[in-house]
């Protein structure tokens, strides 16, 4: 789960890292007035979506005086930004940060991740900030320091030090650093982050480290122990047809096709995907109805298939292991009967009571392709969109 | 043979008297596996499917000499019960709990590296489907009756694209050794690479088949792996080529987030490092019998 950057500052602040003093707003009248509250001649509009590079897309506004703030405030809410992270849609902002404008000696960048190699997780910094590490990495990767954390013990002092130093800081702030850094350990690892990202830690002109901005992710699996962290999340910031989903349980991602695929188990629905490409067509989306799954769900994700207007047909693929054919084929007969689907259905059936499952689609009127096998199943469902649209 | 598990070892079931714990060990009892006992803390002197019931893991091992035990514990549960088992002396571990933390898989994970190497607990998953060895036994939730036993070894992350292949290969009357799932997990406890190691060393098993998908770095490890220490053929599918970047495809381990994990370079690595690479999910059965 993503957060907004100041409900990520609002945590590693508790944390011990240092942040400016902003404010949060909903209106330009109660941007404007927060600028007011900050205080100072300066400050940043920073439109609060779920992604980076905000800059870039024009996201972040520097402000001069509070007709400014009400302008760009005014101009920022209800917009959708588009950013390299976001796809073409983009993501509606109804919330903004103000800030003072922070002047800094430099930028630093920060960010913890859990490392898949090494099962520990790593904290990755930089002396060179404000840029994307990914690019730092290919051009200059000695520019980069990393630890790897022993998850018995923790961040260590020295190792807070040691990248502190790397970094090329002063003599004056490695005591700072290494506060900061064992504290964002510390929220990374109390609150089941994925990923934290500091991008940039600056040092002020006044000499003190501070987080300009602020990027964390959480482990869904873990938020069950968390609700701090469950209460932050924004709705309005995910795809409301992947939302839907989740709340009832199927696991959704929206893609380009025009392919419907209802399919259980993960690797099965990954690999289906492939094979309607390899079969020259192209899946609009990625669902897993999971283990164990009722008519009613199966019911259920025809419905959230087919909210996709692009869909010109659907590909049911089950291999039922925990699953059941039988149930799931009753699924298809609901969703064909109780649902005005007007695009071709190509159902494949394997696995447990897959005799009883193939009975009971051809005893029912529903009108449907059957497929024996996944070839047939990725090539019968191309055909059938060819075939409607000629 | 067969690696992990045969007839003989004596399994216990964690979770023993939950709705899926129950579930599964009639099924397992039924497939033939030796089941002889199961954890229900609380509950010991009891009986479950005529089989003792104990409140702890290591009482279970002392009074049944329990070899491999699985885990039906739920989530926020999952990761102790699979630490008591390493506690307790257990050697194979299956856990097929989905939706534990990350980071007490990472906490589970640094906890089976206190045991020697050659007493470390082999952990399956958490988040798979479990074992197989076809006509012996089986650990796990996968449908018996799909697979024949044969010279087969599947190892895998996904558990119905695992039922796939081994069903393609039973089409053509191609039989398996033992299926392994390790899991769709970003944390998984044993690798590609661990149980490439345990079919090289298995005389039942003359050919590997791989199962993966986007996510991680541990294919290009296991491709690695089979070039240089692999006499027996290697052949590999991965999951997830129309995948997009940066979205997690339903296992919480299946996304692309840097260099190296999306499908095509995984494919790629494969190729490099001379594994046969099943391109279509449809050829798994095609593909083998062409080597075997």
């Amino acid at each position: 789960m993503d957060i907004h950057e100041y409900q990520a500052k609002a945590l590693l602040s508790e944390y011990g890292v240092p942040i400016a003093t902003g404010g949060l707003a909903y209106s330009p009248e109660q941007a404007t007035y927060r600028a007011k509250e900050i205080g100072g001649d300066n400050w940043v509009v920073k439109a609060q979506i779920h992604s980076g590079a905000r800059g870039k897309a024009g996201g972040i506004k520097v402000c001069e005086d509070e007709n400014e703030v009400w302008g760009a405030a005014d101009d920022l809410l209800g917009r959708r930004l588009v950013t390299n992270q976001t796809g073409p849609g983009g993501k509606g902002v109804y919330r903004l940060y103000i800030e003072p404008v922070v002047p800094f000696e430099r930028e630093l960048y920060l960010s913890m991740v859990l490392d898949r190699q090494t099962e520990r997780i790593v904290l990755v910094m930089s002396g060179s900030g404000g840029v994307y590490i990914e690019e730092l990495a290919e051009t200059d990767p000695n520019a980069i320091v990393r630890i790897h954390i022993e998850p018995a013990v923790g961040l260590q002092g020295f190792q807070a030090r040691e990248a502190a130093f790397a970094c090329g800081l002063d003599a004056g702030l490695i005591a700072q650093a290494e506060t900061l850094l064992l504290g964002a350990y510390r929220a990374f690892r109390d609150l089941d982050a994925t990923l934290l990202e500091v991008n940039p830690l600056v040092v002020t002109e006044e000499g003190r480290l501070m987080a300009l901005d602020a990027k964390m992710s959480f482990d869904d699996n873990a938020l069950f122990r968390h609700q701090n962290v469950s209460e932050l999340r924004d709705k309005s910031q995910e795809d409301p047809r992947e939302m839907n989903a989740a709340d009832r349980g199927l696991s959704y991602v929206g893609l380009d096709g025009n392919i419907g695929c209802i399919i259980n188990g993960a690797g099965l629905a990954m690999a289906t995907m492939d094979m309607i490409k390899h079969s020259g067509g192209e899946p609009a989306n990625f669902l897993d109805i999971g283990g164990g799954a009722s008519p009613e769900r199966v019911a259920k994700a025809f419905k959230l298939v087919l909210s996709d207007d692009r869909v010109e047909a659907i590909l049911v693929n089950i291999f039922a292991g925990i699953n059941r054919c039988d149930w799931v084929a009753e699924g298809v007969v609901k969703a064909l009967t109780e649902l005005d689907v007007k695009v071709p259905v190509v159902v494949r059936l394997s696995g447990t009571n897959v005799e009883e499952g193939r009975r009971i689609l051809d005893e029912s009127d529903v009108d449907l392709i059957a497929a024996e096998t996944l070839a047939e199943a990725g090539e019968k469902s191309v055909a059938a969109v060819s075939w409607e649209a000629n | 043979m067969s690696i992990v598990v045969d007839e003989k070892t004596p399994v216990i079931v964690q979770g023993f008297t939950g709705r899926m714990g129950t579930f599964h060990a009639e099924e397992m009892i039924d497939y033939g596996t030796n089941v002889v006992g199961g954890i229900a803390p609380g509950k010991s002197g009891s009986d479950h499917l005529g089989l003792p019931v104990f409140d702890t893991v290591r009482d279970a091992v002392n009074e049944t000499g329990a070899e491999a035990s699985i885990v039906f514990v739920p989530p926020p549960f999952a990761a102790d019960a699979i630490m008591e088992a390493v506690d307790a002396g257990i050697s194979h571990c299956v856990c097929i709990t989905d939706g534990i933390p990350a980071q007490d898989m990472m906490k589970v994970k640094r906890y089976m590296r206190t045991k020697r190497v050659e007493k470390r607990m082999i952990l399956m998953g958490p988040n798979c489907a479990g074992v197989i060895s076809p006509g012996k036994a089986l650990l796990g939730i996968m449908p018996g009756y799909i697979y024949l036993q044969g010279p087969v070894g599947i190892i895998g992350r996904s558990g119905t694209l695992g039922y796939e292949a081994a069903s393609q290969l039973k089409a053509i009357g191609i039989g398996v050794s033992t299926s392994v799932g390790i899991g769709g997990d970003p944390i998984n406890g044993s690798s590609f690479t661990d149980h490439l190691k345990a079919f090289e060393q298995d005389p039942e098993t003359s050919l590997v088949c791989l199962i993966g998908e986007i996510g991680g770095p541990q294919d290009a490890e296991a491709a690695q792996f089979a070039r240089d220490h692999m006499h027996k053929k290697v052949v590999a599918y991965i999951a997830g080529l129309s995948a997009p970047t940066g979205r997690t495809m339903g296992h919480a381990g299946a996304i692309v987030n840097g260099a190296g994990e999306s499908a095509a370079e995984k494919i790629e690595i494969m190729k490099n490092h001379g594994v046969t690479v099943v391109e279509r999910p449809s050829d798994f059965g095609q593909v083998i019998s062409k080597l075997l």
